[in-house]
């Protein structure tokens, strides 16, 4: 009796390190749940207003009363890191999510895309993100809260399209064709092609040839190319457009990792509870219960769930992986790979059976069967839903001479379909901004091409 | 509540007391609630008025969609497949069919939870009648008047109660201006405000609306003839400060009932409009002088009437109409369609055609689905305009 939290968190921090954990500072704060929700729905403790928070938010709400979500703590990278744990948390769980806190904290200083994306964006994002809020307020004041929305509803429609393989801080699309600069002209093996007798001779360059077309390449980041090239965007808008990119520059990894992330946190907390030697018998019961409720693959009674539970997968084969290759390599895979890799690499035929994982087929009336399936299938199904942020892949393609936009929906290599009523409305937020005729290519469910405008 | 030892350290742990104090998700729950108004607009025309439907407290229950916020969406799949964890082998089935009917998700735009939200029945009229930026109702030129005092000037002697201080008070500073050491208020410079009596148009209205509920009439007909009647009630209470109700139902005979009874009622029988008419013309005579009241009539059935009702129902209409500022007909029918194809001509059409061509300003219209109520209300009212322009 008589220890407190800060006491226990000194020692985990302390046996954490012993066992090879490295991570930047976490500051660690309580707070009521309602906020803990809020954390949720957001994303970030304070994030600019938008209404579509608020339908998250309602959600939320019903799910919490009908006892469905009971959130323990979130992290935000960062150096140092924030956490937020629940303060209707027991002390007993309270531990447990400390030496949870500590798994993520050390996920985020050491996986690469964490690493690139928090040199990107700074290891302030808590603090970013509340100044993003507060500039947004002040457009509002500015401008008025229908115009800054109309820009936020186009702005964080495309949060998820943007193009992490390029820097935060782009440079705009050189105007001119290089004389030496084009690869196509110093490419010797054109050349010999275009010499072949019979092939016709490469037209001489003149002026129209000269100037790059906009974007010179497909553009995946809509949200940069939006803000920079718009016909006749403004500052303020560009600058709105710009933090919803940044923010989501922050979000890509989160999403990209959550199996790994959230499985390395549950690996490293049920560990840390079992070695540690200074916890009372009752306060470890208490905390291993906690962490059974939290990696449990599905709801107590039920024989089967019909989604996966991250926390569940992750840490299974994370378990696998420390067993199987050692600490060293379970180190490395943690710095170096992301949920695609790891579950293509790590996720056996054996640890699915063991898992009891299964590939179900939902038909028309509703009727849910499990079909035969390879350890291949599971993969692409558990990783399918993540792909490209999420979302089919869309890329700007042209800016026409009248300033109008041509988008392609890139279905050859995403290979999953685009719902064509969304994207007429997402066509419709983008115009306010654009203000000029935005078109988007794609093919309707029987593969044929499809043309979407507005207006 | 807590024990000793769960509360945490305050170093590390700081409680951040500020965070109590954004309830940023709510402000945002705020903003969406308010941009829902703003698309009940366009549920509210598809809605039927059912008895139900209007509470006591003048509010009105919604079904509404929460709104989605849009982005590039996977397409859903026509099979869903998904990974799933526990006891199943290939070919077990997890759950059996579920009726889910032909419609499908095709459309993709609605489904989500629905909410009700509860609207204040001024708000929606407000917005209804807004948007269909009818015209004010003109009102009975010339005959219409009614005696209203109104302040108009001041005089020296008055009662207290009518005193005007401000007036007063520049009075005694003007009379000071030229006054060495005079006092501060005189008898002299009180000032009241006088009444004088004015002739002023009178704002009073009648509205008499009438539906046939008889046998020939199927639910969804007197549905959108309620519809039609409740929405034109509300919307006309808000154009004339005193606005006096006449709801009658008529089979073969004509009942005058109040208007908390009137939305309930069905009834069996044949039809005999002049029964309504008639009752109509009484009520006029009794209560409503056509000199002093704007006289409304709307009349909705299905367009059947007995044939040997015939002459009787031509009179009485005809007098009744020619005592009204307007009288309106609207045919409803089941068909779904949204505009009706009135050339056909039901018997009640007719009728109403006849005083048209007679110059007696009226109108025929013909719905079949909840969304033409609207329409047709704007028909009306927009005709009423042209004729007394």
């Amino acid at each position: 009796m008589g220890h407190t939290l800060k006491e226990y968190t000194e020692r985990l921090e302390v046996l954490a390190a012993e066992k090879g954990l490295d991570y930047y500072p976490v500051d660690f704060g309580a707070v009521p749940p309602n906020f803990m929700m809020e954390i949720e729905v957001y994303g970030l403790p304070i994030r600019m207003l938008h209404w579509s928070f608020g339908v998250r938010y309602i959600y939320h709400l019903i799910q919490r009363r009908m006892g469905h979500s009971r959130i323990f703590e979130v992290v935000y990278p960062g150096n140092p890191g924030h956490a937020y744990l629940a303060d209707t948390n027991s002390l007993a769980e309270n531990i447990l999510v400390t030496a949870h806190v500590l798994g993520h904290a050390d996920f985020s200083k050491n996986n690469a895309l964490f690493k690139r994306s928090q040199e990107q964006v700074g290891y302030h994002i808590v603090e970013q993100a509340a100044a993003h809020a507060k500039y947004i307020d002040e457009l509002v004041m500015r401008y008025g809260r229908v115009r800054v929305e109309q820009v936020l509803d186009a702005a964080l429609a495309l949060e998820q399209h943007i193009d992490m393989q390029k820097p935060l801080v782009r440079k705009k699309y050189p105007t001119e064709r290089e004389k030496k600069g084009d690869p196509r002209e110093e490419n010797v093996f054109r050349e010999r092609f275009e010499k072949l007798p019979g092939e016709n001779p490469p037209k001489t360059e003149n002026a129209e040839q000269k100037r790059l077309p906009t974007p010179p390449n497909p553009e995946r980041d809509l949200l940069w190319f939006v803000a920079n090239y718009g016909p006749e965007t403004m500052d303020w808008e560009q600058d709105i457009f710009l933090m919803v990119r940044e923010e989501s520059f922050y979000f890509k990894p989160i999403f990209d990792c959550q199996i790994m992330n959230e499985g390395w946190a549950s690996y490293w907390h049920a560990r840390l509870m079992r070695e540690a030697d200074f916890l009372p018998n009752d306060i470890y019961v208490d905390a291993v219960r906690a962490h059974s409720a939290v990696v449990r693959p599905y709801a107590g009674e039920k024989e089967a769930a019909l989604n996966l539970n991250p926390y569940h997968v992750g840490f299974a084969l994370w378990e696998h992986i420390f067993k199987e290759y050692g600490e060293k390599d379970a180190f490395r895979v943690r710095a170096n790979d992301d949920d695609f890799s790891f579950v293509r690499n790590y996720l056996t035929k054996d640890l699915a059976d063991a898992l009891k994982l299964f590939i179900y087929k939902e038909k028309e009336d509703g009727s849910i069967i499990v079909v035969d399936s390879d350890i291949g299938d599971i993969h692409e199904h558990i990783l399918k839903k993540k792909y490209n942020f999420g979302c089919p892949r869309v890329y700007a393609d042209r800016i026409h001479e009248d300033g109008s936009l041509e988008l392609v929906h890139d279905h050859k290599t995403d290979g999953r379909g685009l719902d064509p009523n969304y994207a007429a409305h997402v066509l419709k937020y983008m115009h306010t901004l654009w203000r000029r005729p935005i078109v988007l290519q794609t093919i309707d469910d029987k593969k044929k091409t499809k043309t979407i405008s507005c207006p | 509540m807590t024990p000793e030892n769960h509360v945490l350290s305050a170093r590390a742990y700081s409680r951040e007391r500020w965070l109590e104090l954004f309830q940023r998700g709510a402000r945002d729950l705020l903003r969406h609630n308010e941009k829902i108004r703003d698309a009940v607009r366009e549920e509210i025309k598809r809605m039927p008025i059912e008895k139900n439907a209007s509470s006591p407290h003048g509010t009105l229950r919604v079904p509404v969609h929460f709104m989605e916020h849009y982005r590039f969406k996977l397409l859903k799949e026509a099979e869903r497949v998904g990974t799933g964890q526990g006891e199943g082998k290939p070919g077990d089935q997890l759950r059996p069919a579920t009726k889910r009917q032909g419609k499908g998700e095709g459309g993709g735009e609605k489904g989500g939870i629905t909410v009700e939200m509860e609207f204040s029945i001024d708000d929606l009229i407000d917005w209804l009648w807004e948007e269909l930026k009818l015209p004010n109702l003109k009102q009975k030129q010339g005959k219409v008047t009614k005696d209203e005092y109104t302040r108009e000037g001041w005089s020296r002697r008055g009662v207290r109660s009518r005193l005007d201080r401000r007036r007063t008070v520049k009075e005694a500073i003007k009379r000071r201006s030229v006054q060495k050491d005079g006092p501060a208020f005189t008898n002299d410079d009180l000032r009241f405000r006088e009444l004088q009596v004015r002739k002023r148009p009178s704002t009073q209205a009648v509205v008499i609306l009438a539906i046939d509920v008889s046998s020939s009439m199927s639910d969804e007909e007197r549905a959108l003839a309620k519809t039609f009647i409740y929405w034109t009630i509300q919307g006309l209470r808000r154009q004339y400060a005193h606005l006096e109700i006449v709801l009658i139902a008529h089979t073969v005979e004509a009942i005058e009932f109040p208007e908390d009874q009137f939305f309930s009622i069905t009834a069996d029988g044949g039809t005999k409009a002049s029964s309504a008419f008639i009752l109509a013309n009484t009520i006029i005579e009794d209560r409503f002088n056509p000199a002093i009241f704007n006289i409304y009539f709307f009349y909705a059935s299905d367009g059947d009437n007995f044939q040997d009702d015939r002459k009787d129902a031509a009179e009485s209409l005809e007098k009744l109409a020619r005592t009204a500022n307007f009288s309106g007909y609207l045919q409803t029918s089941d068909s779904g369609n949204k505009k009706l194809d009135l050339n056909v001509r039901s018997e009640t059409a007719t009728l109403f055609e006849r005083l048209k061509n007679q110059g007696i300003p009226s109108a025929c219209y013909g719905i079949g689905s909840q969304e033409a109520v609207f329409e047709a209300i704007r028909a009306f009212f927009t005709h009423q305009e042209e004729i007394e322009d």
